[in-house]
């Protein structure tokens, strides 16, 4: 196991508030990683800062070698980091095809000239990007929604179609931010095997995720922010059965009844 | 994109006979509206003219996303270039081949200069940026006549060289092969020749990866910068090719004008663009090219016809027709935004997204 990514010593501050300090963690290459915490802790903060959309105060990130902080959005995407967002955003009045061919903006090359002059490499290389977003809406299982409008697909669809056109950026790590919210049993059952099959096929995920059976079963390991600060780190079973972890969730008097009761918790 | 590919496939020869009657009326156009007189060719060439700097525009509010009220300005720059480079003001004559692309290259680079401050600007900011670029260009057009007489301020330049390859000018008159060529009809060719470049260079930047990548900045910014997207270099490249296509029509504009003057160059002029892009459908080539030119034959069309008619109700001319030009040209906006918000001629785009604007706000 390699070490992909890792944080160390990450702040950030929106005025008075103390959004992450000194924050550090890392991931290591085919698990999948989670990022819990009660809401406001930073967990999205967190990937903001990770993928250079905010400028942390201090600290450093390394991924796959290369230095992450102080780089522009799209270097980070470059480098192979690719994310989703919490609150949709997809390119709405595209089609769900088009989205996922804008996904793979980075790993092509066509530019005005070639465009202009339809060139036989462009129309290879425009026939190869349609041929790969069909392949991952496949993936994903949406294949039979490609020519709809992307804001129009229910809403587990369009959690797919953003991993569909985070993949398409050929990721190294993808960063999933809580990607079974609003999803009902059935559809986080579907969701939770494409992420296993993501990670299976070599992509290495980072998740955050508020449903507790799902980030319990799927993650190798976790990671629990709270105010800003990791409150613990380790692999699932110890996590839950971590005190502080417990406090939090659940209050001080939980983490003393599940402290005095072996195994009452979770 | 899609839905014209199995269009093509499915009816070639439909849209082949299509293409060839196309071709007939805009081949024998100019003798046939030259019949009415030379002065509608003229005008012809003006609507062509704003095709060009329609579809300009487009690549930069249609496609892009960016709201540019100072379009006007490179339309200027391109003008002035050719008017100094191929004028008695410096006594310089350069050939056409030397300007044309000169020209296309400094509109550009005003295109970038406008551009890179305002890569963090959207919307209303970026709109009053541009609006203020818009006039800083034309004032100092006005006012660049000293310490050093560079532009001649506000008399403007006069005796501009037409467009001439080798001994074969557009300027004049003459006859080939036995058909009467006037100097407008021939600068319509050379127009209609731009246009379709233009045309075929926007159609297919529209269906390519860095049209894709203006339509995902369009969409959402965040996002598109997420996906990998330099939306710094793809925004300056709209700018830049935006502007080197007012570059060419204000090129065109002085050769074909002979007379360069910075008011032929004011923010009513960026506005009816803007208009024209709007009214015809943002982001729909067809429909840029329908608002084009409806609104640039719309003035004459009432000097032709308001004027004649006011004659016969009233025996004199109470409301002169470029008066109400801009009246009529409200009154239209109006109109379409009440009764066609994506415009006469709309994207199926951008349909969508007044549609679910609609939805929200019900």
């Amino acid at each position: 196991m390699t070490v992909l990514l890792k944080a160390q010593g990450l702040s950030k501050r929106f005025g008075g508030l103390q959004a992450l300090s000194d924050v550090g963690f890392e991931i290591q290459t085919g698990e999948i990683y989670g990022l819990i915490g009660p809401n406001g802790a930073g967990k999205t903060t967190l990937f903001n800062v990770l993928t250079s959309l905010y400028i942390p105060e201090s600290g450093t990130c390394t991924f796959a070698g290369e230095t992450l902080t102080g780089r522009k959005p799209h270097e980070v995407a470059h480098l192979g980091l690719a994310r989703t967002f919490q609150n949709i955003r997809l390119f709405g009045n595209l089609s769900v095809i088009e989205n996922v061919m804008i996904g793979r903006h980075i790993r092509t090359h066509a530019g005005v000239i070639g465009a202009v002059l339809r060139t036989g490499a462009t129309r290879r290389e425009e026939a190869q990007i349609e041929a790969r977003a069909h392949e991952l809406l496949d993936y994903v299982g949406i294949g039979h929604r490609a020519n709809e409008v992307a804001k129009s697909l229910p809403y587990g669809d369009q959690r797919r179609l953003e991993i569909a056109r985070a993949l398409a950026t050929d990721p190294k790590l993808l960063a999933l931010d809580e990607p079974a919210a609003g999803m009902n049993a059935s559809e986080t059952v579907v969701l939770r095997q494409l992420v296993e099959k993501i990670r299976n096929d070599g992509t290495t995920v980072l998740l955050i995720e508020h449903d507790m059976k799902l980030v319990m079963n799927l993650c190798d390991r976790l990671l629990v922010l709270e105010y800003g600060k990791v409150l613990a780190e380790g692999r699932p079973a110890e996590v839950q059965r971590n005190p502080k972890v417990i406090e939090a969730y659940l209050g001080a008097g939980a983490a003393q009844v599940a402290q005095t009761v072996p195994g009452a918790q979770a | 994109m899609m839905h014209t590919q199995t269009l093509q496939r499915r009816t070639p020869a439909l849209t082949l006979v299509g293409i060839v009657l196309t071709g007939v009326v805009l081949a024998i156009l100019p003798f046939v509206v030259g019949i009415a007189g030379q002065g509608w060719v003229r005008i012809m060439n003006f609507a062509l003219l704003y095709v060009m700097l329609a579809l300009g525009l487009n690549i930069v509010v249609g496609f892009a996303g960016l709201l540019d009220l100072g379009y006007i300005a490179f339309y200027a720059v391109g003008a002035y270039t050719w008017a100094l480079l191929a004028s008695p003001h410096f006594g310089l004559h350069l050939p056409f081949w030397a300007i044309l692309p000169i020209s296309i290259a400094v509109a550009g680079l005003f295109g970038v200069m406008l551009g890179a401050p305002t890569l963090k600007l959207r919307g209303d900011y970026l709109a009053i940026v541009t609006l203020g670029f818009g006039e800083i260009i034309r004032i100092f057009l006005t006012n660049l006549n000293a310490p050093v007489n560079i532009t001649n301020g506000p008399q403007g330049i006069n005796r501009i060289d037409a467009f001439t390859v080798g001994e074969f000018t557009f300027g004049r008159a003459e006859t080939i092969m036995g058909v009467r060529f006037t100097g407008p009809e021939k600068y319509y060719y050379l127009l209609l020749a731009f246009v379709l470049i233009i045309l075929l260079i926007c159609v297919r930047l529209q269906n390519s990866r860095i049209g894709r990548a203006w339509e995902a900045i369009r969409e959402d910014e965040i996002a598109a910068k997420a996906m990998g997207i330099n939306t710094r270099n793809v925004k300056l490249l709209a700018f830049a090719m935006g502007a080197s296509f007012g570059g060419v029509a204000g090129a065109m504009f002085a050769a074909m004008q002979g007379f360069v003057s910075p008011e032929s160059f004011s923010l009513t002029e960026s506005i009816s663009i803007l208009c024209m892009v709007v009214l015809g459908g943002m982001g729909h080539i067809p429909g840029v090219i329908l608002g084009a030119l409806i609104l640039a034959a719309l003035p004459e069309f009432l000097r032709a016809v308001v004027e004649p008619a006011q004659h016969m109700l009233f025996g004199a001319v109470i409301l002169d027709p470029e008066g109400i030009r801009m009246l009529m040209f409200g009154l239209a906006m109006v109109l379409v935004m009440l009764f066609r918000p994506a415009g006469l001629w709309p994207s199926a785009v951008r349909k969508r997204e007044l549609a679910q604007r609609k939805g929200e706000a019900s």
